[in-house]
């Protein structure tokens, strides 16, 4: 089986250039000051010194943190429950009620997303349905509301199959154990069942909170451009006035907010979705 | 008390599918509506589809996304099963740092990944278009092809191939004879996740598009400026492709290899 040792060095050779080179040239930016010129680079502080000095660039900060922290409260407000039910449903339920949760996940997000503009207008269905009663409109696009509900709408799935995952495995018998020993239902909900589910409950609050922190499309489809958060600024920074230098340092900032959330949550990836999905 | 906490779970689920399904319905209804207004339905027609295929923006968005998707799983459907075969016999200390940056795009938000690969081709002074956008997509697929096929190479028994060596099969024969049928359940799950993955993604293609070559997402993020319901026929053409994509992908393997479900849990 040796001879099968030299297929990996392809793939060694382009996660080099594709993988690691991007990430090197990222933090060169980043310490770096403006023109691209490799050769007379500046080591400098400067593109953090100018992030932490601008209340406006602190503000973004703490508006895209407030954004992420709210919709992640919601999905496990919303999806430790939803996780729950299913995993108490009888196994041909259970598969139909993860079908109907993950079968929207495979759809374009940006088309789904793009929906909800229609649906939130002043004179959408909700609206309509509100004038029913005499009420509103209430305005909803363009909203705060309506930046939340989209990456709500958009990651909620993940929560839901992370806690479901997590409870599905959990030992039955654990629970009849403490029946038996005069656990009533809420004790024993809280003494195993919530403490088996936290892994679950934390790689969904991963998978929750780091698409929400550095989402720009969802901010500026439904917040109307008034939400701006450190995704925007980072794709401003890339697209538009070009300053791949300060682009680059908020990227790290944001990067470095992410591994530091990330070491209180403990490891969690993408890959459980998939393998959720199915894959 | 007991059959009270199971209604209200119920009425949340349901209004929970209700919340999931609401937007697609609703692209997918006004996607016929013969009105210019995404709030009033005023009567039935198809004139948005036919807007939709005589748009040439969004008909070359359409056949970019569907050739990216197909020429991105094919390539990093064979890259992705290849590095992978030559990681499992690799040794330890190699063996994990493939692994942690073979980790690094799926665990990085998109929009790291996506001027990591922006700053990259100005480095190397690619133009932008469609060669920088396919190598993105390999870029971002491959990782998840890897992962898939690995688990499938660990249960292998490695003395099967060695056996078939002993009895004069080449290693490439016995490659293509014994290893790559036990992990192909892994391969094909590997490759339906490339291609969904490509077939979706905004935020790397945002980032690497030019010289008019774009994909649906990036079509339906810049033309939601304006009202426009030729991008409600668009998503409706996008759930039908997916859904029909989906539903092949769970009849054919079982039907090839009496697998169970590869790409929706069953």
């Amino acid at each position: 089986m040796k001879h099968y040792k030299k297929m990996v060095y392809p793939y060694v050779a382009w996660i080099s250039v594709m993988v690691v080179a991007p990430m090197l040239l990222i933090m060169f930016y980043a310490f770096t000051k403006d023109g691209n010129a490799v050769l007379d680079f500046v080591f400098t502080l400067e593109n953090f010194k100018k992030f932490f000095s601008d209340t406006i660039f602190i503000s973004v900060l703490g508006r895209s943190l407030k954004i992420a922290v709210i919709t992640t409260v919601i999905c496990l407000a919303v999806g430790y429950p939803a996780g729950y039910f299913i995993s108490k449903c009888a196994d041909g339920v259970k598969m139909k009620w993860i079908l109907l949760i993950t079968f929207p996940t495979w759809i374009n997000m940006m088309v789904r997303t793009y929906a909800w503009r229609g649906i939130l207008q002043d004179d959408g269905i909700i609206n309509k349905f509100f004038g029913l009663f005499g009420l509103g409109p209430v305005p909803m696009l363009n909203t705060g509301f309506a930046v939340v509900l989209g990456m709500v709408y958009n990651f909620l799935p993940f929560m839901i199959i992370q806690i479901y995952t997590s409870l599905a495995k959990l030992d039955t018998s654990l629970l009849e154990a403490a029946a038996d020993l005069g656990a009533n239902k809420t004790k024993s909900f809280l003494r195993i069942t919530l403490p088996l589910s936290i892994p679950g409950v934390l790689s969904g609050i991963t998978l929750v909170f780091l698409p929400a922190v550095s989402s720009f499309y969802i901010p500026e489809m439904l917040g109307g451009g008034r939400y701006y958060m450190i995704g925007n600024l980072i794709e401003t920074q890339f697209l538009t006035t070009e300053n791949w230098n300060f682009g680059s340092a908020v990227s790290l900032i944001m990067v470095i907010i992410i591994i530091v959330s990330m070491y209180f949550t403990g490891k969690a990836d993408k890959t459980e979705i998939m393998e959720q999905r199915g894959n | 008390m007991k059959r009270q906490n199971k209604l209200s779970s119920k009425i949340l689920m349901w209004v929970l599918a209700l919340f999931f399904y609401a937007p697609i319905i609703y692209a997918i209804v006004f996607s016929f509506n013969e009105g210019k207004s995404l709030t009033n339905f005023t009567g039935f027609s198809f004139q948005w589809y036919g807007k939709m295929f005589r748009d040439r923006e969004m008909k070359e968005a359409v056949f970019y996304t569907i050739v990216i998707a197909a020429l991105a799983t094919v390539l990093s459907t064979l890259f992705g099963t290849v590095a992978a075969i030559g990681l499992s016999k690799s040794n330890k200390g190699l063996k994990f740092a493939v692994e942690q940056i073979n980790n690094l795009p799926i665990m990085n938000p998109d929009i790291v990944t996506a001027i990591g690969l922006l700053v990259l081709f100005a480095t190397l002074h690619f133009k932008n278009g469609f060669g920088t956008m396919l190598l993105a997509h390999v870029m971002f697929c491959t990782p998840y092809v890897i992962l898939s096929v690995m688990p499938r190479l660990r249960g292998l028994d490695p003395n099967l191939a060695e056996a078939a060596m002993d009895l004069g099969a080449t290693p490439l024969y016995a490659l293509w004879k014994v290893v790559i049928p036990q992990i192909m359940p892994g391969i094909i799950s590997g490759a339906l996740t490339a291609f969904t993955m490509s077939f979706d993604d905004f935020v790397i293609s945002f980032f690497v598009q030019g010289n008019g070559v774009s994909n649906i997402s990036i079509i339906v993020y810049t033309m939601s400026k304006r009202v426009n319901p030729s991008i409600n026929a668009l998503a409706t053409l996008v759930t039908v492709i997916i859904s029909v994509f989906l539903l092949l992908a769970n009849i054919v393997p079982s039907k090839i290899g009496k697998k169970k479900n590869l790409a929706l849990p069953a």
